[in-house]
């Protein structure tokens, strides 16, 4: 009968502040991580103001950084969900310069932007999906599997033309031209397309079962299995989602250079895994919030910016991203050591 | 509570055979389960319970016989299709999400939706409706590691209840719950068979088959052996079903605690003051020459955290350890192995037995690394060493090339002890070698280390079944809230005389 006792203090949230933490800290201990990043992101804007005299936290500079990112965005949603699941994606750099290949080269052989694209998003997800099989039904280990859909993307760009294409058509120029204003904040389509797929992520993560899943799986695999859920079509799910934002941030790459260029986006899948680390998403998977990662994109953006308005090396930039990924693991340690302790 | 013979079976399972590479797991097994009973499904470890259970839940296929629910033939190829006929079950090792929240984990795959998306508040109103009906009252938005095993438990069992379950199977469900958890467990499942849902109980605690049962089912060695009411199989008759042999073995090794030690010269080891701030208040051990130290006391009374710091597993702050009464260091258990101290660990999974090696791998291994990983074992004369100790300990299968993550919990403490014995330790200790393995596994690995230590061989024994340390230990050394309390002479000490001095003997008896 202590037990019972026991559980019914530990439920009753009483008025004074110390239960009232610990209840909150029971709750949403797991967004401790990103709310870290929030914190560095704030100090991060604090610090180029300081340094850059006041010419930093400015709308311009600010809309700047989810504009020049907003391919890195998309391709760290899509990571998210892998990541999840305790998985990983290598694969998806390559696949975007894929899919910008095959786009660019669609358009230049002159095929409308209605085949064009729907196919960029296609390759995209056809290459998920093959990785998601390997892993799934072959049980290759994910950083293998992608490690092949990292070789086959890069080897399918370089097979669409070894040379960089000129992209000429409109519409998807426009998706980079148009400068939308509010105020003095701007924001073009790339702009808005990412802005979007975040909101469709965190909507399927956290309010559709299948997003139940893939927490679940992340937790632990073997009882999301016993529980009946369906395991094997999410975990393929997250890889195909991958996939296509690889093909869809394709899109938005070429919108942005004017142009497909087969040695796109080399080791860009390490800072997408990056910013989704830096944005407290547990690479053991189960824990993690897919507005952590844009996060995580907004704190890489603006060390990189600072870095350029500072005119120093860019060498520093991956040192400073380095050291923050080691701090953000060992935060996530100390995390998991702590929920471990206490059961 | 009595059932109703008449009522329709709920499952029926006939004739049910399945076959693993090498070996017939279930023989034509039959079993029945009646709506409103609880039914204990006893037996050895490797007797076919797990693998009957799993049929059951979709987990292994069949290979022979047919699988009834609720008076329709079932096959079932996953887990998935044996909850949607109605079948629960929770497993020892809770099977939850411990990231997501305790009103998440019950609900998970059936989360009350509005539109398109997930209604959280009603999912949690849902979940927390399900959390009370079994008397649970717990913030349903709290986090599931936040909480006990034992509540764990309770979830999933709330899970089953969602999933409106005709059938739970609780597989050890009380292994690892003090006595008040259980008799909160206890009244859930009394409440739920007067519900009328089918039980199917698994444990080895046999005072707890005989508190919670209406009918029990007898395994061995993949068959059938029988069915019976609990008012008709008294105690003795269900363990001589299941081991199939008397417990004269058993009997015979009381002996060993009236053997009279020699402690006038050297002990093996001694330490004195040997204590870590936090962890254990400094305490004194002696061990001599063919003697047993049995320590008793309650979960986490220390008993665990003084062999490790006697074996250097976690380093002590303050003591001395002696060997051969020179004084050493033993910071790390390298330092314990160089003096031929072993110790295997309570946690037979995670700290003991390579499951992905065989039977021949484990026991060498411990060999091995005594020798330096530079110098080859002969083949011959590791055969002739794995030879000696499946014999001698009875492994079963007696197989040196079957994987030992295939072995019952029993088979795999044989293969860990084997390990240990190999390396020719002066002093054993053994961290509860006994927990969750079957009476016959149990009479065997307590026959050889009555054995060992009449040849000689110090051992220190731990084991929450006092009567147990009782029977093998010539001097048991008594814990309390990390503190040790005394030294009993077992040969004059009874169960009752331990147990009340575990639960009441005074600060002027401290040793």
């Amino acid at each position: 009968m202590a037990a019972m006792t026991m559980t019914r203090a530990e439920s009753r949230p009483s008025d004074d502040g110390p239960s009232r933490v610990q209840t909150f800290l029971s709750r949403h201990g797991g967004m401790m991580p990103s709310f870290a990043a929030v914190f560095i992101l704030v100090l991060l804007f604090i610090g180029g103001e300081i340094f850059l005299r006041g010419d930093f936290i400015r709308p311009l500079t600010i809309s700047n950084l989810l504009i020049d990112n907003a391919y890195l965005l998309v391709l760290a949603v899509g990571m998210t969900f892998v990541i999840l699941t305790g998985g990983i994606d290598l694969s998806v750099g390559s696949v975007m310069a894929f899919t910008g290949m095959l786009g660019a080269k669609l358009l230049a052989e002159g095929l409308p932007v209605g085949v064009a694209v729907p196919a960029m998003l296609l390759g995209g997800a056809a290459i998920g999906l093959f990785i998601g099989v390997l892993v799934q039904y072959f049980g290759v280990q994910p950083f293998i599997a992608s490690l092949a859909g990292l070789f086959l993307g890069r080897g399918l760009a370089f097979i669409v033309s070894l040379s960089s294409i000129k992209v000429e058509n409109d519409a998807v120029l426009w998706l980079q031209s148009t400068r939308i204003k509010i105020g003095d904040w701007v924001i073009t389509p790339t702009g808005i397309i990412a802005l979007v797929t975040v909101a469709i992520a965190a909507f399927v993560l956290h309010l559709t079962r299948f997003g139940r899943t893939i927490y679940a799986i992340g937790g632990s695999e073997q009882s999301a299995r016993l529980m009946g859920l369906k395991v094997g079509r999410a975990k393929i799910g997250a890889y195909v989602i991958s996939g296509t934002c690889a093909g869809l941030a394709g899109l938005l790459l070429t919108a942005y250079s004017n142009a497909g260029y087969p040695r796109n986006g080399i080791g860009t899948e390490l800072d997408a895994i990056a910013a989704v680390v830096i944005g407290g998403t547990l690479l053991t998977g189960g824990r993690g919030f897919v507005l952590g990662s844009m996060i995580g994109v907004l704190v890489y953006g603006t060390i990189k910016t600072i870095i350029n308005f500072m005119g120093a090396e860019q060498a520093w930039m991956q040192i400073i991203v380095g050291a923050l990924l080691l701090l953000f693991i060992v935060v996530q340690r100390a995390i998991v050591a702590r929920s471990e302790g206490r059961r | 509570m009595t059932v109703d013979i008449d009522v329709p079976p709920i499952v029926e399972m006939r004739g049910i055979t399945i076959r693993f590479p090498g070996v017939l797991a279930l023989d034509g097994v039959d079993f029945t389960l009646r709506p409103g009973e609880v039914h204990s499904l006893m037996g050895e470890n490797g007797a076919g319970k797990s693998t009957l259970i799993k049929a059951l839940t979709g987990v292994y296929g069949i290979d022979a016989g047919s699988i009834t629910v609720a008076g329709e033939r079932r096959t079932f190829s996953t887990a998935a299709d044996a909850q949607d006929a109605g079948i629960s079950t929770v497993y020892q090792e809770v099977n939850l999400c411990t990231n997501l929240t305790v009103g998440e984990n019950v609900m998970l795959g059936h989360e009350q939706r509005r539109g398109t998306g997930i209604d959280w508040k009603a999912t949690h109103r849902e979940a927390a409706r399900h959390l009370e009906s079994l008397g649970l009252s717990l913030d349903t938005r709290s986090m599931l590691a936040s909480h006990s095993i034992a509540i764990q438990q309770l979830v999933a069992i709330s899970r089953a209840m969602v999933l409106d379950a005709k059938v739970l199977i609780l597989d050890e469900p009380t292994s690892s719950l003090d006595r008040g958890e259980v008799e909160q467990l206890f009244g859930v499942i009394r409440d739920l068979r007067g519900k009328g849902v089918a039980i199917l109980f698994v444990s080895h605690f046999l005072d707890q088959v005989y508190e919670i049962s209406d009918r029990i089912t007898v395994l061995r060695n993949g068959t059938l052996v029988g069915e019976h009411p609990i008012a008709e199989l008294p105690r003795d008759a269900l363990v001589t079903k299941m081991i199939g042999r008397e417990l004269e073995d058993l009997a015979a090794i009381a002996n060993s605690s009236h053997r009279v030690i020699d402690r006038t010269g050297t002990p093996v080891v001694k330490a004195t003051g040997l204590g870590k701030r936090g962890v254990l208040e400094p305490a004194d051990l002696e061990i001599y020459e063919g003697e047993v130290v049995g320590i008793a006391g309650l979960l986490g009374s220390g008993r665990t955290e003084l062999v490790r710091l006697l074996y250097g597993a976690d380093r002590a702050d303050e003591g001395e350890v002696e060997v051969h009464g020179k004084g050493t260091k033993v910071h790390q258990p390298r330092h314990a192995i160089e003096h031929r101290i072993s110790l295997s660990s309570e946690n037979r999974r995670e700290e003991g037995v390579v499951a992905d090696l065989t039977v021949a791998e484990n026991i060498v291994l411990g060999i091995q690394a005594r020798q330096g990983w530079m110098r080859k074992i002969p083949k011959k004369d590791q055969d002739a060493v794995v030879k000696e100790y499946i014999e001698a300990l009875g492994v079963r299968p007696a197989n040196p090339n079957a994987l030992v993550g295939n072995l019952s919990g029993g088979n795999q403490q044989k293969v860990l002890l084997a390990r240990w014995l190999a390396t020719a330790p002066e002093l054993l200790v053994l961290d509860e070698p006994t927990r969750g393995i079957d009476v016959g596994a149990k009479a065997d690995i307590q026959r050889k280390v009555a054995e060992l230590s009449a040849q000689g061989l110090s051992v220190i024994f731990i084991s929450s079944e006092l009567e147990e340390v009782l029977r093998l230990a010539q001097r048991v050394v008594v814990l309390r809230d990390r503190r040790k309390i005394g030294e009993l002479d077992a040969a004059d000490t009874d169960l009752d005389t331990l147990i009340d001095y575990i639960a009441n003997a005074g600060e002027g008896s401290a040793a």
